[in-house]
């Protein structure tokens, strides 16, 4: 597949993209990870929800 | 489960969890589909293979409105029925908003450099798109600095709302004003002016990113649930400490 003449601007966009995509599925996936574990500390101190259920519990 | 039981936050993380890994797999299809029709496309006559652009570049610009669209239905949920999920979804979308419509400016830049001749021009709907970017990072950093989460997410429903008005600027701006940038020729009156070598790939691609959204939004709001709740948590656990410390007090105070 030849671009022509101008490849360098097509593939910048296309990697500017993946490059953006990747840095927000990362965001997401590492700040969920954070979440659960400072959820499962302070369950592990001693707090409760007012319902009883797990900090961590998802349902 | 009925509509009315996805509002419960605690029933939306557990829908989530069964959700995501077809969302997931829906988006990376799609994606597989759309990156391949993208790069079997023919050339066009005029622009040569930067039409291939046109296939990242023109989603992200729809996604860039349409996130905004998606907060200011949030925005009305959160101003007329106080629902704590409509400011969840609102804040958890702003960072994605964000992100396309940085990529819309990006990307239309690389494309309009060979085209145009330049990277940038300020007509109406470069600035107006600028302009919106502009508002998705003063609507993020509103959220950062108001610690109070109901607060915070009255008076960004209200910047939401009124952000909205760039909506229709953006879109008219190309039969408003005299632009660089062309005339809508997908969704318009009398039907797409795109030839269907290329319009079927960009939509394939549209639909990608869209579900690309979609993925990405429900993951941010599941994120956004158990951050209130561990703000709640902290609270409780804050208020625990300070009880236990009145009670040292009053016991160590002689009789």
């Amino acid at each position: 597949m030849s671009l022509g003449p101008y490849t360098s601007f097509i593939v910048t966009s296309y990697l500017a993209a993946a490059t953006v995509v990747a840095l927000l599925i990362g965001w997401i996936a590492l700040d969920y990870r954070s979440l659960r574990r400072r959820l499962r500390e302070i369950e592990e101190s001693g707090v409760s929800r007012r319902s009883g259920r797990s900090a961590t519990d998802m349902a | 489960m009925t509509l009315i039981d996805l509002t419960n936050p605690s029933r939306f993380l557990s829908l989530t969890a069964r959700l995501l890994p077809y969302l997931v797999a829906g988006t990376a299809i799609l994606f597989a589909i759309g990156l391949y029709l993208s790069a079997t496309a023919p050339d066009d006559y005029q622009q040569g293979a930067t039409v291939k652009i046109m296939f990242i570049h023109v989603p992200n610009a729809w996604l860039s409105m349409f996130v905004w669209a998606v907060m200011s239905a949030s925005a009305l949920g959160t101003l007329v029925w106080r629902h704590p999920l409509a400011d969840v979804a609102a804040k958890a979308a702003a960072p994605i908003g964000a992100s396309f419509t940085f990529l819309a400016l990006v990307t239309g830049s690389l494309w309009g450099r060979p085209m145009w001749g330049t990277y940038w021009e300020w007509d109406a709907r470069l600035t107006s798109v600028l302009i919106l970017f502009l508002m998705y990072l003063g609507l993020m950093t509103l959220w950062r600095a108001v610690e109070d989460p109901a607060r915070a997410a009255r008076a960004a429903a209200v910047l939401t709302l009124v952000g909205a008005i760039n909506l229709p600027i953006i879109k008219f701006s190309v039969d408003w004003w005299n632009t660089l940038h062309q005339p809508a020729s997908v969704f318009r009156m009398g039907g797409p002016t795109l030839d269907r070598a290329f319009l079927i790939p960009l939509l394939v691609m549209a639909l990608a990113f869209t579900l690309l959204f979609v993925t990405l939004h429900v993951a941010a709001m599941r994120n956004e649930i158990l951050r209130r709740r561990v703000r709640s948590l902290q609270m409780m656990q804050a208020r625990a400490a300070s009880n236990d410390m009145s009670a040292a007090a009053t016991a160590s105070q002689p009789a």
